[in-house]
């Protein structure tokens, strides 16, 4: 086996706490919940950590709760507490969804839903051992200065692979940190950059302490696609969410694209609500912008070689699994 | 035994079985179930160090120095060792020892082994590892077989004829150019097989002890004990008998543990050098790189048959990636032409095989060696051959079957051969006359037959001796102890001994010990491997207990005054058959005749007959008895992804008798699942630099079970005239028409051929956008 490079472990009990221990350690400590990423990449010498902080006793950071301001959803919920909440499942059948096809059946009993959005980038070049990436002298993202993605490339473009997190943006939520100098809201389409060394905007001090759903449209629909080669187990080789809003009349108003396991952040493919706006679903006119929108997600998304599976294969799935999520997205529960 | 005492196919106690056929459990299932039974790395003894190997990370460079003091000054490092402390080769095939434990002044692969550390933890091993220098002069690295084929320098096994190349093997048999010329259909095509790994569940593992009196006892997770003990003893220069190898409990093989490893040397040598017990448990990554999987094949077939569809010639080429090293590679190369010749009727056969070295993980056997990738070629040949001449694929075979009691072309004997009746099963079950080329688009169903052998008469190195011995110790208590050098590697090969041993003493299941797999304790057996164990064992089993029923039932007659034919034993009570008042317990029995006897036991052997062809190599898959298999495999294809969706598989498996229908079932299932994961999903891929694509269970994607099609296992029970109580082999025969089918399913399904395997939703997609854009223009 693998051994566990040695680190100390720390379980505050408040979300202050933790925070004021990343404080203590900048830049040498890092925060633990289910572990299913950290644990593999530190392993694999990725991470190393000299502290490691437990959120496991961190009180406040669990469950979901429901207000007028929408689902507040704690962090340490498991991928499996997620998927089968019954809150989100008809709020957010999207993320649902997502939380639900994450990896295997016994990581998302300890995976979170905080987990899978800080989730680091992937690539089949840096997620591998020590003796691996020696062997290659390396890559950009980690201990060596060359891209094998993209020959001469200077940016790492190592791929955003956190399932919920197309579905996230659709449903315009937002992310709660604590830092030490108190809280700040980020809408969750604002948090990245598309530095695939790290391609979030938060800092290392801070702590993500709640995920916030606004309410959503009365005839709300969400449904989330991921592309694999196993139906569990496999990281995304392509993920979308899709929101799709309908009036009374059944007609679209209100829609959103988002996709994952491109290039280094997760993408919202802008122009689509405008392609479905005023459609109805088994209208002619609703597939014509469904056909429409999945061309259009066909241009945006260019799947790099950057994770496991042909690039320009996964590139002609995005009109076909856009296609099937939106479709599917219609026969999805709405609140 | 030998050929000339087969004991025969029926039952030992009147004409029904009472324990074969039955489905038993496994004796060893409740612990396996229950974390009770002992692997290797559960093996913990007072004072042991743990040991770490450091691995090349060149696909080929000459070695000009290793510095180890460093490592050696580490505290708590206790001893590191390099090539030049084993300096002797070895390999698991006599004639071409190409191995050292540690690269003597070459690595030949990225994850070659160069040094070993043992040290008081792992994770001071792994320190030291780090300080070991060793300065490499790279050389040029072969990774394409077409290359090491066609260019001789540099040598990857320096000083052999023939440059690169591992072994050549070319045979004819009857008139091939003739037969051809007579064919009025002719069927040519190529066909590519990518590498495949065995991904058993339990890496590698070794622990070693050197005792004050001398003697060296290894515990590793092997599939061939006796093998490794004369290895070792052959490398660290101990008698044969100083070196006792016991294989624990050990999860799953598949061919993966059947050549002596590196770690094996090192735990043992570093053992002797330090005075403590040394572990070595490998990461998954390092199982990756010892590989020993199935070879990369690139094969090119021609086919001729008459325009009624009888063959009339077949000639094949083929292309064997071998790897770094020879492994099993000469087998492998007599075993991709040899293992052809059936279930059909060859009239006329040529096969010209060449199995060449090349910079990556080395290559030998993987459930089904040898054999696979040619049943893959020739029965997508078959369907487009039915296709040509617009018959029914079952029907085309059923055409061109051999029959049993027959020799083949190449001169293997066949015994049994239920190929017709299993061809029959799937037909039936699939509905095939219903539904094949009736489905809608996208749907469809193929079919493929393959033979596979039971063991083989060659024994790796040549000798006289017994293929398989068996002790019984029989006990006052009631117990039989079996004592068997066999491999119990998840099998059941333990099992089935404890079933006959019931079955023949009449004592129950429960009441049968087996002592498996420890060279001090048990007589020889060669190993799990050839699919050999039940056949052979088995046999030997029922050899050793046919004498010691014969003492007992004398006892009993003399003992009661009766005829010996009045007595019986079964289900744990001696009886006369004629006295009702006359039933005593079987350890009752076991009394008096240990009384009259002394002490009770007796040994049991068996040996193959002489077989195979008047040729060199004539004896390669060359068995007493063949099984025989046939699949339908339905596929719905979603051609918008190029995803194949296997739908169902229905094996029919002729495994002459199911001395355990679960288990047996058990077999066809794992075959099945392992067959449909090399077609679809697994693919051991060396990339630009040599490295293994993704040495994990992450990126090595086996199926899952929502990847696992729905399989329906039909047992054909042909009843072999030699194979104890005429069993055959069930474990890897099933896995080979799965993949064929599976490509011929494809075609039925929506007009494609596939002949480049793993069959990716990519390559799928691309075929079937160059078929509709072929159909447009």
């Amino acid at each position: 086996m693998l051994r566990l490079p040695p680190y100390r472990l720390l379980e505050p009990s408040s979300a202050e706490e933790a925070v004021k221990l990343l404080t203590d350690e900048p830049g040498e400590a890092m925060l633990i919940a289910g572990g299913t990423d950290l644990v593999p990449n530190m392993k694999h010498g990725l991470f190393e950590p000299k502290t490691v902080i437990s959120l496991a006793k961190v009180e406040g950071l669990e469950g979901v709760s429901d207000s007028d301001a929408g689902l507040r959803l704690g962090p340490m919920t498991t991928l499996a507490d997620a998927s089968q909440n019954e809150l989100i499942i008809e709020r957010a059948p999207a993320l649902a969804q997502a939380a639900g096809v994450v990896a295997g059946p016994q990581l998302r009993n300890v995976g979170t839903l905080g987990g899978n959005l800080m989730l680091d980038t992937r690539c089949r070049w840096y997620n591998q051992t020590y003796f691996w990436r020696k062997g290659l002298g390396y890559c950009l993202k980690k201990d060596g200065t060359l891209c094998h993605v993209v020959e001469g490339g200077a940016r790492c473009v190592a791929a955003a692979s956190n399932d919920t997190v197309p579905a996230l943006m659709t449903l315009n939520a937002s992310a709660v940190f604590l830092g030490p100098d108190g809280e700040r809201e980020v809408a969750i389409a604002d948090l990245w950059t598309n530095d695939g060394i790290v391609n979030k905007k938060v800092s290392a001090d801070e702590l993500l302490i709640a995920i916030k759903v606004p309410p959503q449209a009365p005839g709300h629909h969400g449904t989330y696609a991921k592309l694999r080669r196993r139906d569990s187990i496999d990281f995304p080789l392509f993920g979308c969410a899709v929101r799709l809003d309908l009036d009374e009349k059944g007609t679209v108003s209100g829609a959103d694209l988002a996709a994952v396991a491109l290039v280094a952040r997760p993408m919202r493919v802008k122009g689509v609500e405008e392609l479905l706006l005023g459609t109805k679903p088994g209208s002619e006119a609703f597939d014509q912008a469904v056909e429409e929108v999945a061309q259009l997600a066909y241009k945006r998304c260019r799947p790099l070689d950057n994770v496991p599976g042909d690039a320009e294969w996964r590139r002609e799935m995005v009109p076909v699994y856009v296609r099937r999520a939106l479709r599917s997205a219609t026969a999805s529960s709405g609140a | 035994m030998a050929a000339r005492d087969i004991h025969g196919p029926k039952p030992p106690w009147g004409e029904h079985f009472q324990v074969i056929g039955q489905g038993h459990r496994k004796v060893d299932g409740p612990a396996k179930a229950t974390g009770d039974a002992i692997y290797a790395d559960d093996i913990v003894l007072p004072g042991m160090l743990h040991a770490k190997t450091l691995r090349s990370p060149h696909a080929h460079a000459k070695i000009k120095a290793i510095r180890t003091d460093k490592a050696l000054a580490l505290e708590g490092v206790h001893a590191v060792i390099t090539g030049s402390d084993l300096p002797e080769y070895y390999g698991i095939i006599p004639w071409t020892p190409d191995e050292n434990a540690l690269a003597v002044d070459k690595v030949r692969f990225i994850g070659d082994e160069v040094a070993a550390v043992a040290a008081v933890d792992e994770d001071t091993a792994n320190r030291a590892l780090e300080l070991i220098e060793v300065d490499y002069e790279p050389l040029h690295a072969f990774l394409d077989p077409n290359e090491a084929l066609g260019r001789g320098e540099p040598q990857i096994h320096e000083g052999r004829k023939g440059g690169n190349v591992s072994k050549h093997v070319e045979l004819d048999f009857g008139d091939v150019d003739g037969g051809f010329e007579e064919a009025e259909v002719v069927v040519e095509g190529d066909y590519s097989f990518h590498g495949t790994t065995h991904g058993a569940i339990e890496p590698h593992c070794a622990v070693a002890q050197f005792g004050a009196d001398g003697n060296l006892t290894l515990w590793s997770s092997t599939q061939i004990t006796h093998y490794v003990q004369r290895e070792i003893s052959k490398v660290l220069g101990i008698g044969p008998q100083h070196v006792r190898v016991i294989q624990p409990c050990l999860g799953g093989a598949f061919g993966g543990k059947s050549d002596p490893f590196s770690l094996e040397f090192c735990v043992s040598k570093l053992a002797m050098l330090t005075g403590r017990p040394v572990k070595m448990l490998w990461t998954r990554e390092e199982v990756f790189y010892a590989h020993r999987g199935r070879h990369p094949a690139q094969m090119h077939y021609r086919t001729g048959a008459t325009r009624d569809g009888r063959l009339t010639a077949v000639d094949a080429k083929i292309l064997l990636d071998g790897g770094a090293y020879s492994s099993y590679g000469l087998v492998t190369t007599y075993y991709s032409g040899q293992l052809l010749t059936g279930p059909y009727h060859f009239p006329a056969y040529r096969f010209d095989s060449t199995r060449v070295f090349t910079n990556s993980p080395p290559c030998g056997p993987k459930r089904g060696h040898g054999s696979v990738q040619p049943r893959f070629a020739f029965e997508v040949q078959l369907d487009r051959l039915a296709e040509k001449l617009e018959l029914d694929p079952i029907e085309l075979r059923r055409r061109n079957f051999q029959g049993d009691s027959t020799e083949t072309i190449n001169g293997q004997r066949v015994t049994s051969n239920g190929f017709l009746e299993c061809l029959d099963k799937v037909e039936a079950a699939s509905d095939w006359k219903e539904r094949r080329g009736k489905l809608p688009f996208g749907r469809g169903l193929g079919v493929a037959g393959s033979m596979y052998i039971t063991g083989t008469n060659y024994p790796i190195y040549p000798n006289d001796m017994p293929q398989a011995g068996i002790q019984l110790k029989v006990d006052r208590s009631g117990l039989v102890t079996v004592f068997t050098g066999g491999n119990d590697i998840g099998q059941g090969s333990n099992s089935v001994a404890a079933y006959l041993v019931a079955e023949e003493l009449g004592v129950e299941v429960s009441d049968v010990r087996v002592v498996a797999a420890d060279t001090d304790l048990c007589p020889v057996d060669l190993g799990a491997y050839s699919s050999r164990v039940t056949f052979m064992v088995g046999n030997a089993v029922i050899d050793a207990c046919r004498k010691l029923r014969a003492q007992i039932v004398d006892t009993l007659a003399t003992t009661w005054e009766c005829d010996k034919k009045r007595v019986r034993l079964m289900r744990g009570m001696a009886l006369d058959l004629e006295d009702s008042e006359r039933a005593i317990t079987m350890r009752e029995a076991f009394q008096l005749t240990e009384a009259a006897c002394d002490t009770l036991g007796a040994t049991g052997s068996y040996n193959t007959p002489k077989l195979g062809g008047d040729y060199r190599g004539g004896a390669i898959g060359a068995s007493p008895a063949y099984s025989f298999t046939a699949h339908v495999v339905e596929v719905d294809v979603d051609c918008e992804t190029g995803f194949i969706g296997v739908k169902k598989v229905w094996c029919a498996h002729d495994c002459g008798r199911a001395l355990n229908p679960r288990l047996v079932a058990g077999q066809i299932e794992g075959s099945v699942y392992m067959g449909i994961a090399e077609a679809l999903l697994e693919e051991h891929k060396i990339n630009r630099f040599g490295l293994h694509e993704g040495p994990s269970l992450l990126d090595y994607p086996m199926p899952t079970t929502l990847d696992t099609p729905e399989i329906e296992a039909l047992i054909v029970e042909s009843v072999d005239p030699e194979g104890p109580y005429g069993a055959k082999e069930a474990g890897e025969g099933p896995l080979h028409s799965s993949i064929p089918a599976l490509a011929n399913a494809v075609h039925d399904a929506v007009g494609l051929r596939l002949t480049d395997l793993p069959f990716t939703p990519a390559k799928v997609l691309r075929a079937l956008r160059e078929m509709e854009s072929a159909a447009g223009a």
